[in-house]
């Protein structure tokens, strides 16, 4: 079998930018986002249709980047 | 194309050849799981390409064993390929030549590529007859242990070049967003440049021309007659950044600082640049 229907788009998330990446294999959904910068990979899930995927993913994304915090870049 | 990379194409067509094993290569296997190139191996990271008692590269014996149990034997042509843009792929890609492999590629693109492009995928896990792999080294020529970079920063005897996102280099977090925190201090190595791992790669994830990669770390002050450390938060972003210099710019003498910013960043007393 192959992969089918790959999507890629970008949008913001609790401040952040990322990458929403998804697509269909066998009669699964598969979503993973990253980080637009540096790039990384940090929230996935899968699901029976692309919006189940992406919701699911989106949820954990969000948790995982309110923890991330920001820091003045002088002394 | 040089010859230690290798197109989605190439690997289409050459995944079943008897003298090649492809390798997934991501920090853990989930992705591996949910379908990978036909016939591949897969490798975790975090388990299987690291020591997990020490903090160190996979010891020869247990590098040895792997590639034993993956079918691989010292004449065997290694395609690498893997998620998170072929970071971790890089990084084995970094162990396999210190360890002496001569013929190791990296699928240009990674498994973004492979996925986008609507190839085929498998989940069965294939096995493979063992071979018996001897090892060499470790060639330490190729990895920068700390005191080297704090002379190197010191001295500014080297070009330092962190591949961190400017964020990271600034100090304005920790970590890339969504990921744990691992140190105590931001900011960067004093004397580094900030030449993001990003900047080596096109939009779909294949490497730029040598000509635009020349223009990128020239322009930078980076040249191939100086010695050059690159290093990121774990080593694996400054892997894809050794390549691209090594084996896609031919510098001579560039080395990974594996160790990275996790301890850079917790050192006690260590200076720090910010911003």
């Amino acid at each position: 079998m192959n992969a089918e229907g790959y999507r890629k788009r970008r949008q913001e998330l609790a401040g952040w930018s990322i990458e929403i990446e998804s697509y269909k294999f066998g009669e699964i959904y598969y979503c993973t986002i990253n980080n637009v910068d540096p790039g990384a990979r940090f929230a996935r899930a899968e699901g029976p249709t692309r919006e189940d995927a992406e919701a699911g993913a989106l949820q954990k994304a969000e948790r995982y980047l309110s923890q991330t915090r920001r820091f003045t870049t002088t002394r | 194309m040089a010859d230690v990379l290798v197109t989605t194409d190439w690997v289409a067509q050459h995944s079943k050849d008897a003298n090649v094993r492809i390798v997934e290569v991501d920090v853990d296997t989930t992705a591996y799981d949910q379908g990978h190139v036909p016939g591949a191996a897969g490798w975790n990271w975090t388990t299987e390409l690291c020591d997990t008692l020490v903090r160190d590269i996979i010891p020869i014996k247990k590098l040895e064993e792997l590639l034993g149990k993956s079918g691989i034997d010292n004449k065997t042509t290694i395609v690498l390929y893997g998620d998170n843009n072929n970071w971790f792929a890089a990084w084995a890609f970094w162990q396999l030549k210190m360890y002496g492999h001569a013929d190791v590629k990296i699928m240009d693109g990674g498994r973004k590529k492979w996925v986008a492009e609507s190839r085929e995928l498998s989940t069965d896990k294939p096995s493979f007859a063992p071979k018996t792999y001897k090892a060499n080294g470790p060639d330490t020529s190729l990895r920068a242990f700390l005191p080297e970079v704090q002379q190197a920063s010191a001295g500014r005897k080297a070009g330092l070049v962190d591949v961190r996102s400017p964020a990271e280099f600034t100090g304005e977090i920790l970590a890339p967003p969504g990921l744990p925190e691992t140190c105590q201090r931001g900011g960067h190595i004093p004397g580094a440049k900030n030449i993001p791992w990003g900047k080596n790669c096109n939009d779909d994830g294949t490497f730029k021309s040598v000509d635009e990669l020349k223009s990128l770390y020239s322009t930078q002050g980076i040249a191939a007659d100086q010695p050059v450390i690159a290093y990121c938060r774990i080593g694996e972003r400054s892997s894809l950044t050794w390549f691209v210099l090594k084996y896609l710019l031919g510098f001579q003498n560039v080395k990974n600082y594996d160790g990275s910013w996790t301890e850079w960043g917790n050192l006690v007393g260590a200076p720090v640049e910010k911003p």
